[in-house]
């Protein structure tokens, strides 16, 4: 029987020559990451355990992202404590304040991710890298720890789902509304245990952003991972930046998939999830009139390059609206540079928006944006369950760039059609 | 862990990690800190209701969202014996056994045992007995490998024992 792109990867890892669905491996991995969240009770357990070496300290990587630029005495101690680590063991990829970025925008762009690789990541969002044809996902701090220790994590190798996609997005449509399209049609446990796999004459229309931005939210569905085939495309995203071979993957023609999608990328709208699921959606002309308090364009969904450029661009000339707080944080130290560079910074601050350093911040209620009591915000972000940005009866709105764009000008929930 | 007895806790589908362990509260790892805030966001109640042994029940896709294990460790912390669901999202279920909370797949139960019910669990044979209604329920069992792990304690002493 065939495989799929992921089984392909994770039997490599195995040393086998084939895996079945359902079958448990010991994969070896290529990179495991935490961040200063998860990253202290990794430590906690590995020292726990007493173990005192480090796998490959060029293949770990510890990021302070979360509450960092710390936020109190207590995220000062856990990023001390991470840090303490890193210098203990030299780990080659600890990234500290100034030149940290969000982790999952980080590691593609460093090249510290690559195609064919197996990843693990102590934080769920680390099924982003299959943007890049790479097998990775999220495991927590035990499992983060014994993979620190030995470079190994056992899977149980699960079976896929295929959205097959044609067609091509239309204007100011991107990665994050398929991806919320998806969510809505299949729930938030729809992909449950299992991958995403995006095949498809569609696929070659879509940006390495775009991607990333699709493979992020697989975990939103329930997924093991999301993964793309790599392609020029691909190619052309890790020329410079990952000097390393690599392996490329495909999926055998006869691979068994539990179901199979057929998604045309023109006929997707721009699409909202409403609290508190994100497979709550709705499209943009069916949100009604939902006024706003707060828009955050960053995160590890949409905090890439391309996503400022499609807010800056809506946002260009104009002005946030009054009592609407603007928050755009790009998630790199070079996402950010590039901002100033091509005047993306001057059209926020000038629109009456705040622009901070990297972190993740308000996507989960950490610092730097939180709700009060009844607040609304629309998000780029990745999750809207209770309390996610801050008080419980506060709510979050998924959207795209060009959506929180166009709604903190208008001052309620928009499609950038609507305020040209 | 061989049984576990007490009064059930229900929830409804698609507990997230978010309201198991607030993010908020992220900036430490001490659990009778992090037990503190358990479930705070959609039942303030939890922590004052819960009574060492009681059992948390609740429907589908339990523990999606983020992977923080604090989410696991706090509602053990709490004092829960045992999490009953119809589904968990994946790495909940993982985080679960590699820290020692027990849970127990099983729609039969998740559907029939109310809120407050007396409940008791065999855990070697995976049978779920509900005192107050006086039926059982027969949860899936751990597959081998799976069992092996909780039986050496977890998966860094598991780890260790192979070195």
């Amino acid at each position: 029987m065939g495989m799929t792109m992921t089984q392909k990867i994770l039997a490599a890892h195995a040393g086998l020559d084939s895996v079945m669905a359902g079958q448990l491996i010991n994969a070896k991995l290529d990179m495991v990451l935490a961040n200063d969240i998860t990253g202290p009770v990794s430590i906690n357990e590995f020292e726990g355990a007493g173990f005192d070496k480090v796998f490959d300290k060029s293949r770990i990587s510890l990021v302070m992202d979360h509450f960092a630029p710390n936020k109190d005495i207590k995220s000062a101690e856990q990023c001390k404590k991470c840090r303490t680590f890193a210098k203990r063991f030299d780990i080659d990829n600890f990234y500290d304040v100034g030149e940290m970025g969000i982790e999952h925008a980080l590691l593609p762009e460093k090249g510290l991710v690559c195609a064919g690789e197996a990843i693990i990541g102590a934080d769920s969002h680390t099924c982003t890298y299959g943007a890049l044809g790479a097998f990775s996902t999220g495991v927590g701090s035990t499992d983060l720890a014994a993979g620190i220790a030995t470079g190994q994590a056992w899977f149980k190798v699960p079976s896929a789902i295929r959205f097959n996609l044609t067609g091509k997005l239309s204007e100011h449509v991107s990665g994050k509304d398929v991806i919320l399209h998806i969510i809505g049609m299949i729930g938030v446990d729809g992909a449950l245990y299992r991958s995403m796999e995006f095949t498809g004459p569609g696929v070659s229309s879509l940006s390495i952003d775009d991607r990333l931005c699709i493979c992020n939210m697989a975990i939103e569905a329930g997924g093991k991972n999301g993964i793309f085939p790599v392609d020029e495309i691909t190619r052309e995203y890790m020329k410079g930046r990952v000097e390393r071979s690599y392996n490329i993957y495909e999926a055998d023609d006869d691979a068994e998939y539990d179901q199979v999608y057929d998604i045309d990328l023109s006929s997707i709208k721009s699409t909202v999830s409403f609290p508190h699921l994100p497979d709550n959606t709705r499209t943009i002309d069916e949100v009604g009139d939902i006024a706003i308090d707060q828009v955050v364009i960053g995160s590890c969904t949409n905090g890439r390059l391309s996503d400022m450029k499609e807010a800056a661009g809506i946002m260009a000339g104009k002005h946030v609206a009054k009592g609407v707080r603007a928050i755009i944080i790009p998630a790199t130290q070079q996402v950010y540079k590039d901002s100033i560079r091509n005047g993306y910074v001057d059209t926020f601050i000038d629109a009456g928006c705040i622009v901070s350093t990297p972190t993740c911040g308000p996507c989960l209620g950490g610092h730097m944006g939180i709700l009060a009591s009844g607040e609304r915000c629309v998000a780029t972000t990745n999750r809207n369950f209770v309390g996610r940005m801050g008080a419980a009866d506060s709510e979050v709105y998924l959207a795209s760039p060009a959506v929180a764009a166009a709604s903190a000008i208008a001052g309620k929930i928009s499609g950038p059609e609507r305020s040209k | 862990m061989d049984t576990a007895k007490g009064t059930a806790i229900k929830y409804g589908n698609n507990v997230d990690t978010d309201v198991i362990i607030p993010a908020r509260y992220l900036n430490t790892t001490d659990h009778k800190e992090l037990a503190s805030h358990c479930m705070e966001d959609i039942d303030k109640g939890f922590v004052n209701k819960v009574k060492i042994g009681d059992i948390m029940v609740a429907g589908e896709n339990f523990g999606c969202g983020s992977s923080r294990e604090h989410a696991p460790i706090a509602i053990k912390a709490s004092g829960i014996s045992c999490v009953i669901a119809s589904t968990f999202a994946r790495i909940f279920y993982r985080n679960s056994i590699n820290i020692g909370l027990p849970i127990l797949e099983c729609p039969e139960a998740s559907e029939k045992i109310m809120d407050g019910d007396e409940v008791s669990i065999d855990f070697d044979s995976g049978t779920i007995r509900n005192i107050t209604r006086n039926e059982t329920y027969q949860a899936l069992p751990f597959p081998e490998f799976i069992q092996n792990i909780i039986a050496r304690g977890g998966l860094l002493n598991s780890i260790r024992e192979d070195k």
